[in-house]
């Protein structure tokens, strides 16, 4: 008897051993190499196939034993639901976090120095705090009205061309033009949200992925506006409120008197990108309370029910898209500040779907889930970056910034399978008769509209 | 004249091309109802995967018959491309058929990124020029200024879909796999109550899908002569389009609005400007979901509370 279902996990690793030999056959055990006169040849890789289908083995015969193993123990189901946390001390968390993040830059430069900690602040600070606004932004749109958008990116270009615009034709402010580039962004959105008003789901989501390509390819091809594929640079650096952050007397730091050291304009792109941050998730969680923003959830549950109730859907929907797209624009005409230039390789599907990835596996709906899940996906790119010293195992031609995206694509799907309501996954009714009890996600039935 | 007639033959081949790939969104749509986004992708994966196997048999296997190691190859990459999504069914989709409606949509947008990068890892991200091969080319009229041509290629493109979609409409229509494939569009639960096996058909299905597209990627590589990880999201967005055009669901449709999108694309690119032929295809799919969401030969969403 034993012996039999040893055989029969040995025959089923070995039938996943075999799909996987198939699967790399041609893809993986031959790479197509061009040489000097652009002519193909084949070059055989065939370790690398032993590798994978020995560790499908492998890891096949284990999960089996682990599933075996699983199946003997008393019945998951008994255990009890879990509770999620409690109200107060999320709310400690989310205030301990906070005060980190507003320590993170003096602390970075106090412990590396200014000249070590740059890039700490710069590419995990900045980079990460930006998505984490972007994710805000389109939660409101998919976490909380229940619409799929797949071209938010689309606010987010529009939001960088106004403000290059702005900057390098009529010489306006970064501070002048932070609320109009919001306001060209939510025009935008209406724009853009107007024709979608009738779809739902999947199509929705189709619609406004056209949608973020057009603009794209409008950016790429409209060289008289936006100087195509070379982009517009040279924008006008960010000003303490109008003191530059430069060397001389009438400098940032000269006028504080402080030393100057060049990282205090990052230090102040953190803070003010932290203080944009902090304002779209005020602005979420206060809306939420609104009638508007239980309208928008009321959506997201289900539609035909919204409207039976006389809800006026059609603005719903429409002040979700412009309010995503507002926080969009905004963070736009951060990125094109920060960055000096703009051009629309910085716009592509990639980064909707990096968006859109950070929302899923935070759990659509969930701010505090936001925040982690841009950690994992944006720090974690980044830190792929540092680990070149694996170049000494693997050769030269190994670059782990490959993997970043296969990363984020596999890990969409087992999130889809594993957890679909995403890394924290409780939600607290916005809505309640006597006490708000924070619903487990097994509990949570979705409309299906 | 000419310039429209010879438009008309590149743009009904590439149409072609267009609708085997369309054929996998409408089949995956209507029977488990779910925008299957990283078909395109897996489209892309199977012109490498027929890049591959035509490289290792002319040049490892020395085998001299081009004709012969082309039909071979065409076999192959679609056994393999179907054991693809076969195994992208089993592991992303399948159990995500109960969850909510926009979860195997996710998945799906996930899976075409993993394939993507996937393919760009293993073969590298550039473009790759194919060999050139079957290069004959026939005048159909000469003088006037133009000549317009007709290359063995495009005919061998017409030739293959057009007997491919026989095949297709053989097992919709005659087999009782296509039989269990209509009954679980009409009503999944019923069809599983009368016994039919509702997992093996999806997973039937899915495979059809791919190797329709494996052939179009077979097709594709020899067209163009040039294969690129990235082609799958193009591709399979202007696939899509024509499968929405022609009425999700609806097979005809789905090779309809091939052929339509074919001809706008090859028309826009030829009397407008190619920079924004792209453009047209996506406002084409906007403007048919926004007006005319059942597609041209559509049926009918009833939607039940």
């Amino acid at each position: 008897m034993r012996t039999e279902g040893f055989l029969s996990k040995v025959k089923s690793a070995g039938l996943a051993a075999l799909i996987m030999a198939a699967l790399s056959f041609p893809i993986v055990a031959y790479h197509a190499d061009m040489d000097l006169t652009r002519g193909l040849f084949l070059e055989s890789r065939w370790p690398l196939v032993a590798i994978l289908v020995g560790g499908t083995f492998i890891l096949r015969l284990l999960s089996e034993f682990v599933f075996a193993w699983m199946r003997g123990r008393p019945a998951a189901a008994t255990r009890k639901t879990k509770q999620g946390i409690s109200p107060r001390a999320f709310h400690l968390i989310g205030f301990a976090g906070i005060g980190a993040l507003i320590a993170f830059p003096l602390a970075a430069v106090f412990m590396l120095g200014p000249a070590g900690s740059l890039k700490w602040i710069d590419n995990y600070g900045i980079q990460i705090l930006i998505y984490v606004m972007l994710g805000w932004g389109l939660n409101i749109v998919v976490g909380l009205a229940g619409l799929l958008d797949l071209g938010y990116v689309a606010f987010y270009a529009v939001g960088a061309y106004a403000y290059a615009l702005l900057a390098t034709d009529l010489g306006w402010s970064f501070w002048l033009c932070l609320p109009i580039c919001g306001a060209i962004a939510a025009l935008f959105g209406l724009a853009l949200g107007f024709p979608v008003l009738r779809l739902r789901g999947d199509y929705l989501a189709i619609v406004t992925l056209a949608f973020g390509e057009i603009t794209r390819i409008v950016a790429v091809n409209w060289t008289a506006l936006t100087n195509g594929d070379a982009g517009i640079s040279l924008l006008p650096k960010i000003t303490f409120f109008g003191i530059p952050f430069s060397k001389g007397a009438e400098g940032f730091a000269s006028h504080f008197r402080l030393p100057f050291f060049p990282i205090e304009r990052t230090i102040f792109l953190y803070y003010l990108i932290l203080a944009l941050a902090l304002l779209t998730n005020f602005l979420t969680l206060r809306l939420r309370r609104l009638p508007l923003g239980r309208v928008w959830e009321a959506l997201r549950e289900d539609e035909i029910a919204c409207r039976s109730l006389g809800i006026d859907t059609v603005a719903a929907k429409l002040s979700a898209f412009a309010i995503g797209a507002l926080i969009a624009g905004i963070a736009g005409a951060f990125f094109a500040v920060r960055q000096g230039f703009v051009s629309p390789s910085s716009f592509g599907f990639i980064e909707s779907a990096t968006i859109l990835s950070i929302v899923v596996l935070g759990g659509a709906g969930s701010q505090a889930g936001n925040v982690l899940a841009a950690i994992l996906i944006i720090g974690g790119s980044e830190f792929l970056r540092e680990l070149d010293v694996l170049q000494e195992f693997f050769g030269y031609t190994f670059d782990p910034t490959q993997y970043r995206m296969l990363l984020v694509g596999l890990a969409m799907v087992a999130m889809m399978n594993w957890r679909p309501r995403g890394l924290v996954a409780t939600r607290r009714p916005s809505i309640f008769l006597k006490k708000a009890k924070p619903v487990a996600v097994e509990l949570i039935a979705e409309g299906r509209g | 004249m000419e310039i429209f007639l010879q438009q008309l033959i590149n743009g009904l081949t590439l149409g072609a091309i267009y609708g085997l790939i369309a054929i996998g969104y409408t089949m995956v749509f209507g029977v488990i109802g779910m925008v299957n986004f990283a078909h395109g992708d897996v489209f892309m994966l199977s012109s490498f995967i027929a890049l591959i196997i035509f490289l290792l048999l002319t040049q490892i296997l020395g085998l001299a018959s081009i004709p012969l190691a082309l039909v071979i190859v065409l076999v192959a990459a679609m056994a393999l491309t179907g054991l693809w999504n076969f195994m992208i069914e089993r592991l992303a989709y399948r159990r995500l058929r109960a969850s909510f409606r926009l979860a195997p949509l996710i998945s799906s947008i996930g899976m075409s990124i993993f394939l993507s990068n996937f393919v760009a890892l293993a073969q590298g991200p550039r473009n790759k020029a194919v060999p050139s091969m079957l290069d004959e080319v026939f005048k159909l009229t000469e003088g006037h200024g133009y000549d317009v041509t007709l290359s063995l290629k495009q005919i061998l493109i017409i030739a293959v879909t057009a007997s491919l979609l026989f095949g297709l409409w053989y097992v919709v229509e005659k087999t009782p796999l296509g039989r269990a494939q209509r009954a679980c569009e009409q009503d999944q639960t019923m069809a599983a109550l009368l016994g039919v096996n509702v997992d093996r058909t999806v997973s039937a299905t899915f495979v059809i899908g791919a190797v329709l597209a494996a052939a179009a990627g077979v097709l594709y590589m020899l067209y163009y002569g040039v294969v690129n990880p990235n082609d799958g999201f193009i591709a399979g967005v202007k696939a899509f389009t024509a499968a929405v055009l022609g009425g999700i669901g609806s097979l005809p449709g789905a090779v309809l609005g091939g052929l339509l999108i074919g001809l706008v694309e090859t028309f826009w690119a030829a009397y407008f400007s190619s920079d924004y032929k792209d453009v047209a295809a996506f406002g084409v799919l906007a403007v048919t979901l926004i007006f005319l969401p059942r597609g041209l030969l559509g049926r009918a969403d009833v939607e039940k509370v």
